[in-house]
């Protein structure tokens, strides 16, 4: 998170030196993409708290579909960045461009790791959640994997305006 | 606890809020609200930030953490924020 930090300021400094090139450089961006993208990352959020309230609820049994639900919005996620990146890449605006897409891709490419990592930590927590019973040990690590997942949603929380919205 | 039971928590709220709060960000982005662009970032920003700090206490649990698990996010939360929107106004 903190590396993350520094990356932002590194982008407020770059874009204070050329704003009408961002600001110009950004307008191409479909807020909608981001939008979506965010509302789904809440959406996960919620149902990983749902699912860990289920383990700790004795109301286990759904806790499995409720890992499923948010792995579902992570591929959405997944999805719109695929079609955003391939818009863009087609239309020949690549990290190369200018300095607003070199941000653009690290940041949101450094996310997207981020987030294929929290996929597999979710798939982790969802073998988990199938299991009759869970030691301490066992549900601390689902409850570290459910922090990480939050931890992607808090990031792209604050790349979405970043990005897309703050001009 | 019951299946229902799970949603009757402050989190649902909680979660209800960060999505008008996104949709207030959207809107505020797309020169809706407030004339001036420096105005309408700063919001933006501040909107995003506490939306973090939401995130931290209600997801991740923070707000029932150790003081000093928590003293650590809530100055991350400050810091970051504060910087990153003092660099976007006046930097």
């Amino acid at each position: 998170m903190t590396v993350f930090a520094l990356l932002f300021g590194v982008y407020i400094d770059a874009r204070s030196k050329d704003p009408a090139l961002f600001t110009q450089s950004q307008a191409a961006l479909h807020q909608a993409y981001g939008a979506i993208n965010t509302l789904l990352l809440l959406s996960s959020s919620l149902m990983v708290v749902m699912a860990i309230r289920a383990i700790r609820g004795g109301v286990r049994d759904i806790a499995p579909y409720l890992f499923v639900g948010a792995i579902v919005c992570g591929l959405g996620f997944s999805l719109m960045k695929f079609f955003e990146w391939s818009d863009k890449l087609s239309d020949g605006i690549n990290p190369a461009t200018n300095d607003f897409w070199m941000y653009y891709y690290i940041l949101t490419g450094l996310h997207f790791f981020h987030l294929i990592l929290g996929m597999g930590v979710l798939t982790f927590c969802w073998v988990q959640s199938r299991k009759p019973s869970l030691d301490a040990r066992q549900f601390a690590f689902v409850e570290g994997g459910a922090c990480f997942w939050h931890m992607v949603d808090l990031l792209w929380i604050v790349l979405f305006p970043l990005l897309y919205l703050v001009k | 606890m019951t299946r229902t039971g799970l949603l009757r928590t402050p989190i649902s709220l909680v979660w209800l809020g960060l999505i008008a709060a996104t949709l207030l960000s959207w809107w505020l982005g797309s020169n809706h609200g407030v004339k001036s662009e420096q105005t309408a970032g700063a919001l933006i920003l501040l909107v995003a930030f506490a939306k973090v700090r939401y995130v931290g206490l209600f997801f991740m649990e923070l707000r029932h953490a150790p003081l000093a698990l928590r003293c650590i996010f809530e100055g991350w939360c400050a810091l970051v924020s504060t910087t990153i929107i003092v660099m976007f106004l006046v930097v």
